[in-house]
């Protein structure tokens, strides 16, 4: 303790006085004034005008730190995801910037943007999900408020102390910051997103340095898929090496997917092999699930794989190696042929 | 149009096949007498520098190809590797063993460097698979001002000094268009990474390699995360193996998967 006389001096003076007399309080003695001293900003994604629920973690994890907590969106039209987002359950006050150059969320002219607004409202923390938006994006405005940022932190600690996953999460390093402002991008899986309704923050708007940037939005080619979504899905069925083709993987693993409502994923060498779409990939350089329930099909469980989803709540496993690393990890596993199983195991969940 | 000049840092790093240990004292993970490698998004960084030269895939030619690394006296194992497989020379940041720098550091020192060696193009792995940070090409990116364009998976070049990225986004892929000078970072899907052959790897030996320390470049090595402590993650246990689907079905239920 920095101030030990202060504090007992603090804690007999609130001692003899009714509670809500707070004149006592210094930010030094009371843990609930050093939290008013903290602000977090949860840098929300919205895409086309709708917000981006999965974004709402970051709010999850101000939430944890204390503090007030803003919320930030920027692009064309932005009004309607700013009220959206100020019903977010514990948000103070939404910041919000109504121009179309931020749109597609690029970092040149996105991170002066974020960091005229950081220094105006002398933000502490600074929160984004550790999706291709945010990890694109808050290294550049941590570079220009000179901080060294945390990236995809799995727990928050205290205002200072957060703990990472490092080398494909086969090691876990808890790390204090000494930076005056915070720059934190959150692991989406550690972190469930805040309720969208039952707050009423205010909107308000946002300054706009409008920077000039020599860097052009081309175009973009997104999976469209009417499963749900690999990071947030309960259920994700996985697929590997094992599948042989982008024809078998497609017969074999989305009828599975479809049996369960699931989302498709993969490993990196059916990534790599062409058997899947590269967004689809599971693992240290893709995505991390942390699912209720990953079946890995036809996938060996190598470390950078596991990295990906060793989180998940139940892992099953269909391989025909008895002695791949995957039945070390999973709790239930099944030895033989996928071509066989599957199909079988997709006749039995549609029917029961 | 103007020449390339393409600055690559590489990174040595524990070889992406083992499985990292956490040392006793729990500061970190055990790295003495573990095989090394250089980062496998690195190779990817030196094997597209070396194909837009042989490919003569940009308008005004590559002048120069430098690789770079900040560690100790065997990062220049690595540099040795990287001009092996087509990188002209190589800059050794000689950091002592233990002293690793951080991600804003190494943007710091790098940005030095492109300021000295008048790179207009700068190639980054998207991440080093021992931290995990995915920071430092964006942090150089702002350091300098330029245009970024991280976890490329297709880089072409265009009239007037112009690079067209594809980017590995959530979801698909997206493409931006910029001009020199430049950030990229490497994803997977951007090649294949030569292996080097043995007359290139003792070609590679006669190639200029430069040592410098951190006050050369006007950066010091001012740390702003503490680690605390290292740990194991908690073991998953295995919950042993099953018949037949019915089995399968049957213990999923129990559960409480499906």
């Amino acid at each position: 303790m920095l101030f030990p006389t202060a504090r007992r001096t603090a804690l007999r003076g609130v001692g003899a006085l009714p509670r809500s007399t707070s004149v006592f309080s210094s930010p030094f003695n009371n843990p609930s004034a050093l939290r008013r001293l903290l602000s977090s900003l949860a840098v929300l994604e919205q895409r086309e005008g709708k917000l981006n629920h999965g974004s709402l973690s970051a709010i999850t994890a101000a939430k944890k730190l204390g503090g007030s907590i803003h919320g930030f969106v920027a692009g064309s039209n932005i009004k309607p995801v700013a009220e959206e987002a100020a019903k977010v359950e514990g948000v103070e006050k939404i910041i919000a910037v109504d121009n179309a150059a931020y749109d597609k969320g690029l970092p040149e002219n996105y991170a002066p943007l974020l960091v005229e607004n950081i220094k105006k409202n002398g933000y502490t923390h600074i929160i984004a999900g550790h999706t291709a938006f945010g990890k694109s994006l808050l290294p550049r405005v941590a570079a220009l408020l000179d901080s060294q940022q945390i990236s995809d932190i799995t727990v928050i600690e205290n205002e200072n102390t957060f703990v990472r996953p490092i080398y494909a999460g086969n090691a876990i390093a808890t790390v204090e910051s000494s930076d005056p402002i915070k720059v934190i991008t959150i692991r989406g899986t550690a972190f469930p997103a805040a309720e969208a309704q039952g707050g009423s923050a205010a909107v308000e708007e946002g300054v706009d340095p409008n920077v000039q940037i020599s860097v052009e939005w081309v175009s973009e080619d997104l999976a469209k898929s009417d499963r749900p979504d690999l990071a947030t899905a309960g259920k994700v069925v996985s697929g590997g090496r094992g599948l042989k083709s982008k024809e078998e993987f497609d017969k074999v693993m989305l009828p599975l997917a479809d049996s369960l409502g699931a989302a498709v994923g993969a490993s990196r060498a059916a990534v790599d092999s062409g058997y899947a779409d590269n967004s689809l990939q599971v693992g240290q350089t893709g995505k991390v699930v942390a699912p209720q329930l990953y079946m890995a099909v036809g996938i060996s469980g190598a470390i950078q794989h596991l990295a990906g989803m060793k989180d998940s709540k139940v892992i099953a496993a269909i391989n025909k190696d008895a002695e791949a690393p995957i039945f070390q990890v999973a709790d239930v596993g099944l030895v033989g042929d996928l071509f066989d199983k599957v199909p079988e195991l997709t006749e039995k969940l549609k029917s029961s | 149009m103007s020449a390339l000049r393409i600055l690559v840092p590489v990174k040595r790093v524990i070889d992406y096949a083992v499985k990292p240990r956490v040392n006793k004292a729990q500061t970190g993970v055990e790295t003495a007498g573990v095989k090394h490698s250089m980062n496998p998004f690195d190779e990817l960084s030196v094997e597209e520098s070396v194909r837009i030269r042989e490919k003569k895939r940009a308008p005004g030619g590559v002048e120069d190809i430098c690789v770079i690394s900040a560690g100790p006296t065997k990062a220049a194992d690595v540099l040795r590797t990287a001009m092996a497989m087509g990188a002209d020379r190589g800059i050794h940041v000689d950091v002592k063993e233990g002293e690793d720098l951080e991600p804003l550091s190494v943007a710091k020192l790098l940005k030095a460097t492109v300021d000295k060696e008048k790179s207009n193009l700068v190639i980054l792995g998207k991440q080093s698979i021992d931290d995990d940070a995915a920071q430092t090409g964006q942090m150089l990116a702002g350091l300098l001002g330029w245009p970024q364009a991280t976890q490329a998976s297709q880089v072409t070049f265009g009239e007037g000094d112009t690079i067209e990225v594809t980017k590995e986004v959530d979801g698909g892929v997206e493409t931006v268009k910029a001009k020199l000078p430049m950030i990229i970072t490497t994803d997977l899907r951007l090649n294949e990474p030569r292996y080097a052959s043995l007359p290139n790897i003792m070609k590679a030996k006669k190639k200029p390699l430069v040592k410098l320390s951190l006050s050369d470049l006007g950066v010091a090595n001012e740390r702003r995360l503490k680690v605390l402590k290292v740990t194991e993650p908690p073991p998953r246990q295995g919950g042993g193996k099953v018949e037949d689907v019915d089995g399968l079905i049957s213990k999923l239920k129990e559960l409480g998967a499906i």
